[in-house]
């Protein structure tokens, strides 16, 4: 029996190339207001890996889902673009959606994957803007599911999932039942691009829309941004002439 | 110059601010040298404006004290153009690296200096749109429009000759002109100065933003190897498929010394023999009738089986040894540099020019693998050589003038897509004739009365 629905949960991120992202004055975070946005790398594969399970008929729905401001609705229309069927637009904005984190998420995905009855979630393993790698885990345990993290190769073997992992000292490969949380590494497989007759098919899918609230979620924060810094501005270095020179300067600055 | 930079490295910080001058000798030794064999000739001082205003701020400054400008992309540039012969100022465009102004409808967008081709095609990741001109590195965009760069696609996207709409450049004295006026699409209005800048080498002026064409993704690729008897025969069936009309987006040819050195360097075991990449664009339906029609012609020509490749990661693996060919070769002599040759032929001349310049490699023992884009009768001579051993580096030398000869009897140019750069200029005026010749320095006298564009380049 193929699996009904697989939800691809999806962040909106920074757009990794873009040059220099600023720390804003106040050290509150850093400027977002005129950078551009796009999709998180590691949750386009995992739309890409969700449209080719679907593509080899191991599952018949793919459901795109985002939280954030009217501007997540552009992710999501380029997830249906790469072949999604239909998008879930959790509205969350202004002052909660600057405290939202993993915790405020993962709620809203687990609230939404029980409310479907969705057998798969993927998620990108961590966003490149914050690095947490924490929303697939949380969903996976608000859920009682078990999860498959760091995704490198997915296999579904009628209710089971072959999951091969990327872990520091190798691969690792583990047997999960459905329903299950995956997050998808870099290696799970190159996405595609939305081509232009796809990006036009996918204005007429539906986008349904909701607020955290319709869920029974409730967004406050326990964590608070106390300050956000760049980087310390490297320091020139300074050349010696011999070494005695540089063990007197290294003995100097009491690194020995 | 010697006394007056007191005067003059002020002049360029007041404009580009205190980080952005620099002296430093490693800095000036980047700024001095490309990817090509000519020796490293470093400015006297590197500069980075930040916008079109500066660059004519700077050019200004330039203009009054008589200083060569020398503009600088990324530096991927392979006849030495970045070299500064009679010292000067290198103009480093990379902190100008806006895209502005993307036209999806219209399929047009303008872009900076530093924004590189691969940048590009990032940022237009979620439009649908890309832009296809790839001469493999990932070079500065105005930078492939000052060299009229083209690449593996042209033979189906064009070149940057067909592909730039409209360029902002800064001339010698600080003017700053679009080409175009305000225009982006196709039109009849005045001389062609947008196609004069294009392949101009930074020697009439500096680019500032140039306004490209897009086009729409590929709804999927196919790629294909053939191998086949004869270079003959593999050239027989390019010109074949292009004359059946079969919209083929790339065709790349690799003699058998390159083939054999792509086995060795990736560990495959393509058959050594003349090749032939295929890569076909479109949608499924129109994918299957274009690899039906060209298998039938390669296949009447003597060819190989199809190797197929549709997925991404497999047509990756597959073209990986064609993108490795510049590796590979090197990897043939260890310690060794390599030089590529770039004639360009008519098509129906392409047998010949391949069968003699091979015949040529064997009389003269050179190791001259050939990797080529034979859809445009372009290919390369990947000249490896010893720069210690002079009777060699002379061979190669004088192969390579043979080379650009033969291709010129042939009714071809001397170079397809790199460049004259430093070495070919006296190629371009055997290749153009003196009254040509002429003509180009009248307009270079007029643009650039003082000589101080990029001397000793092209012309």
């Amino acid at each position: 029996m193929s699996p009904a629905s697989v939800f691809v949960c999806l962040s909106l991120t920074l757009l990794s190339d873009y040059p220099v992202i600023r720390v804003k004055p106040d050290n509150s975070g850093v400027v977002t207001d005129g950078v551009k946005h796009s999709m998180n790398p590691f949750c386009e594969i995992a739309v890409e890996e969700a449209v080719k399970l679907k593509e080899k008929k191991f599952i018949k729905e793919v459901v795109a889902v985002s939280c954030g401001p009217t501007q997540v609705t552009e992710t999501i229309r380029t997830a249906l673009a790469m072949g999604c069927d239909r998008g879930i637009h959790v509205e969350v904005s202004g002052k909660d959606y600057e405290a939202m984190g993993p915790l405020q998420i993962a709620k809203i995905f687990a609230a939404l994957a029980k409310k479907e009855e969705a057998s798969l979630v993927i998620l990108g393993k961590q966003a490149i803007d914050d690095d947490c790698n924490q929303t697939g885990q949380m969903t996976a345990a608000l859920l009682d599911w078990p999860q498959g993290t760091f995704a490198s190769e997915v296999t579904i073997d009628g209710e089971k999932v072959k999951v091969v992992r990327e872990i520091d000292g190798g691969l690792e490969t583990i047997k999960i039942s459905m329903p299950a949380v995956l997050t998808a590494d870099l290696r799970l497989n190159t996405p595609r691009y939305a081509t232009l007759p796809n990006i036009m098919k996918a204005k007429k899918k539906k986008i349904a829309n909701m607020k955290p609230a319709d869920l029974g979620v409730d967004m406050v924060s326990r964590v608070e941004v106390l300050r956000v810094d760049e980087p310390p501005t490297r320091l020139a270095g300074v050349k010696v002439e011999t070494v005695d020179d540089l063990v007197a300067k290294l003995k100097a600055n009491g690194t020995i | 110059m010697n006394g007056g930079w007191e005067r003059v490295i002020p002049a360029f910080r007041s404009v580009c601010g205190e980080d952005g001058v620099s002296l430093g000798a490693a800095v000036r030794e980047q700024h001095g040298r490309d990817e090509s064999v000519h020796r490293c000739r470093p400015p006297d001082v590197v500069v980075w404006p930040r916008s079109v205003e500066e660059v004519s701020a700077l050019a200004k400054i330039c203009h009054h004290h008589h200083l060569p400008i020398i503009p600088f992309g990324t530096g991927t540039g392979l006849e030495g153009g970045v070299g500064a012969l009679k010292g000067g100022v290198c103009f480093s465009l990379r902190n100008m690296d806006r895209v502005l102004d993307l036209h999806q409808e219209d399929f047009d967008v303008s872009v900076e200096p530093g924004v590189t081709r691969k940048g590009l095609n990032s940022y237009l990741r979620d439009t649908g749109l890309w832009f296809p001109v790839d001469p493999g590195a990932d070079a500065s965009l105005c930078g492939m429009a000052a060299t009229s760069a083209s690449g593996t696609n042209a033979v189906r996207y064009g070149t940057m000759r067909e592909n730039v709409l409209n360029l902002e450049v800064v001339l010698a004295d600080g003017s700053i002109i679009h080409t175009a006026g305000r225009g982006r699409r196709k039109t009849s209005a005045g001389y062609n100065l947008t196609n004069l800048f294009v392949g101009s080498e930074g020697t009439l002026g500096v680019i500032t933003k140039t306004t490209l064409r897009l086009y729409g993704v590929p709804e999927a690729m196919v790629s294909a190897v053939c191998t086949f008897p004869s270079v003959q025969a593999a050239v027989d069936s390019t010109v074949q498929v292009l004359q059946t009309g079969v919209p083929i987006a790339r065709i790349e040819f690799l003699d058998d010394v390159m083939i054999d050195a792509c086995n060795s360097f990736n560990s495959l075991s393509y058959p050594v023999a003349p090749t032939l990449f295929l890569e076909f664009h479109g949608t499924e339906k129109s994918l299957e009738e274009q690899v039906t029609v060209t298998e039938e012609i390669t296949q009447a020509n003597g060819g190989s089986d199809f190797s197929w490749a549709r997925d991404a990661e497999t047509r990756g693996r597959l073209w990986k040894a064609r993108h490795d060919a510049w590796y590979a070769a090197l990897a043939l002599r260890p310690g060794c540099k390599a030089y590529s040759t770039d004639v360009c032929v008519p098509l129906s001349r392409l047998p010949q020019i391949i069968v003699e310049t091979k015949e040529d490699l064997m009389l003269n023992g050179l190791t001259g693998p050939i990797a080529g884009h034979v859809g445009d009768g372009n290919f390369h001579c990947i000249m490896v050589m010893d720069p210690n051993d002079q009777d060699e580096v002379i061979r190669v030398h004088e192969f390579t003038e043979r080379l650009a000869r033969r291709a010129l009897a042939l009714d071809g140019t001397c170079t397809g897509e790199h460049g004259v750069g430093l070495g070919k200029r006296a190629l371009l005026r055997e290749e153009m004739g003196p009254l040509a010749i002429e003509v180009m320095q009248g307009l270079k006298a007029t643009l650039d009365p003082k000589n101080l564009m990029n001397p000793g380049k092209v012309l």
